[in-house]
């Protein structure tokens, strides 16, 4: 890492650490000695430029994607030597926003949040079930969306019911994947704020891939550049926004 | 090393070559993760609706044209010989024992093969794949095993629907010339037929249905390339698919043969 400003990220104790991870597509390196930590209630955003590995780093992390070496660990236990039914149950614990939403397309709205309840919540009768899914439809603020299928609904609308699918196990972290990609930059806002609001609900701890400067000054409480598969610099949107680093600088500056 | 070579290498052979171990590896697959619990009821019987009852309609027109043509077209041959008594009987060995089987997984591998390949490429490239397994819950057994066990079980029922719907084609064929009642057709039909007849079209049934749901499956499962990944899986799974029905046609007649059974 070249530095930057040093930063007190100190709110809570370490939910997921990455420790000199690599990883390697064929001859492509992605991830050079990578290091990571997310506290407890942090929204963490990663920037870095297309290609660099972001999106990999965090499907390293639910075990979407088999590290070359180093280690993850989440809630104290590494990824990498849980069998199948360790890690089913720590990805429980961990929601993730694709990038393109990923609904069930032949899902209703409704079946799509409850297909993971129907599979952990056990023993949940069926007005607990419909209590949640109306629950978190109105956090997302959709609930009139609540039997359309996902060919029906505008691409906020399905980021946002992404959303809730991840909410509905009220997971203690979440992973979003360039959550306003793709979206107006009303929208881009409107997602954003949701970003905020949520973890104020649900008291979540978040890792944010995106490129959205406006995402990422009113979510972040500290940013990390990757960079060369290595995190570059880190710190909070002040310092990092006011450095002249010939990396960090164009983020903040591109216009 | 081989590995190597063969993802690495343009050459048909190391590609044709690495396709059959891919495909071994994931029906090993299947047979560990299938037999396991947890098991996926409700989804099986919605692939056994989706699969059996869906292309029902389809199964049956076939089957009716394919018994009509049959004994319209048979019908001026044995009439050359005086043999046409014997055309219930000829045409019910031909669509029990060959072409009712064979027909009905060539459409099935159309129709079946091509859609679970497209609906698990689109899953695939969506990332609604990863969405499940992110979400704790097997996308293999979930998907795979269930429309595997779907198309293996459903395939002999619409065999044997397929069957009996060529036979009544065929006593509409019979009927177009002569008048012969439905009871004396079926006693003719059934006269006709023995164990040996029955059976080894039976049960080959089960392994056309099994080569559909497995074919479609991985080639869906292992789409890449985005959305012409998924035309690709959909188009290889119903020409591979395809081919395997005519393989273990064959290799199944090789074996009723060494038993005795034809």
């Amino acid at each position: 890492m070249t530095g930057i400003q040093p930063i007190d990220h100190s709110a809570g104790p370490v939910v997921i650490r990455t420790h000199d991870l690599y990883k390697s597509f064929g001859k492509n390196t992605v991830l050079r000695g990578f290091n990571l930590e997310l506290h407890k209630g942090e929204n963490l955003v990663v920037l870095g430029k297309s290609g660099s590995g972001k999106s990999v780093l965090i499907k390293c992390i639910v075990g979407l994607i088999s590290i070359d070496s180093g280690s993850i660990t989440v809630f104290g236990k590494e990824v990498s030597e849980l069998d199948q039914a360790g890690l089913d149950a720590i990805r429980v614990k961990i929601g993730f926003l694709f990038q393109s939403s990923a609904l069930y397309d032949s899902m209703t709205v409704r079946e799509n949040l409850e297909f993971p309840l129907r599979r952990h919540g056990k023993g949940m009768s069926r007005e607990e079930i419909d209590r949640l899914v109306i629950e978190v439809l109105e956090s997302v603020g959709l609930r009139h969306a609540v039997d359309l299928m996902p060919s029906e609904l505008s691409g906020g609308m399905r980021k946002r019911i992404g959303l809730a699918r991840t909410l509905i196990l009220k997971p203690d972290i979440i992973l979003y994947d360039e959550p306003t990609t793709g979206l107006d930059p009303v929208t881009g806002r409107e997602i954003s704020k949701l970003i905020v609001d949520i973890r104020q609900q649900y008291g979540t701890s978040s890792i944010i891939i995106t490129h959205d400067m406006y995402c990422t000054r009113i979510v972040a409480d500290r940013i990390l550049v990757l960079s060369d598969g290595i995190c570059h610099a880190q710190g909070n949107y002040q310092a990092l926004s006011s450095s002249e680093d010939l990396v960090v600088h164009p983020f903040f500056h591109s216009i | 090393m081989l590995k190597t070579m063969s993802s690495g290498s343009k050459q048909p052979i190391f590609r044709f070559l690495d396709e059959v171990g891919r495909i071994s590896s994931f029906t090993g697959r299947f047979f560990a993760e299938g037999f396991r619990p947890r098991y996926e009821w409700a989804e099986l019987l919605r692939q056994c609706y989706v699969i059996g009852y869906r292309t029902l309609p389809l199964v049956g027109i076939t089957a009716f044209i394919m018994g009509l043509v049959l004994t319209v077209q048979s019908r001026p041959t044995l009439e050359e010989f005086g043999a046409e008594s014997y055309l219930p009987s000829m045409v019910a060995l031909s669509v029990i024992r060959e072409i009712g089987p064979v027909i009905t997984a060539l459409i099935c591998a159309g129709k079946v093969g091509s859609s679970i390949g497209a609906e698990l490429g689109s899953m695939r490239v969506t990332e609604q794949i990863d969405a499940m397994e992110v979400s704790g819950t097997n996308p293999f057994k979930f998907l795979v095993v269930t429309r595997v066990m779907a198309c293996t079980l459903m395939l002999p029922v619409l065999v044997v629907v397929a069957d009996f719907i060529s036979l009544y084609a065929s006593y509409v064929g019979v009927n177009i010339k002569d008048v012969v009642s439905l009871e004396l057709y079926y006693n003719n039909v059934f006269n006709s037929l023995v164990y040996g007849d029955v059976l080894p079209a039976f049960v080959k049934t089960y392994f056309f249905g099994f080569a559909i749901g497995i074919v479609g499956c991985f080639k869906g499962y292992h789409s890449d390339k985005g959305t012409e990944g998924v035309g690709i899986a959909a188009n290889s799974a119903v020409v591979v698919s395809s081919l395997l029905v005519f393989i273990i046609d064959l290799v199944a007649v090789q074996i009723a043969d060494i038993l005795g059974l034809t």
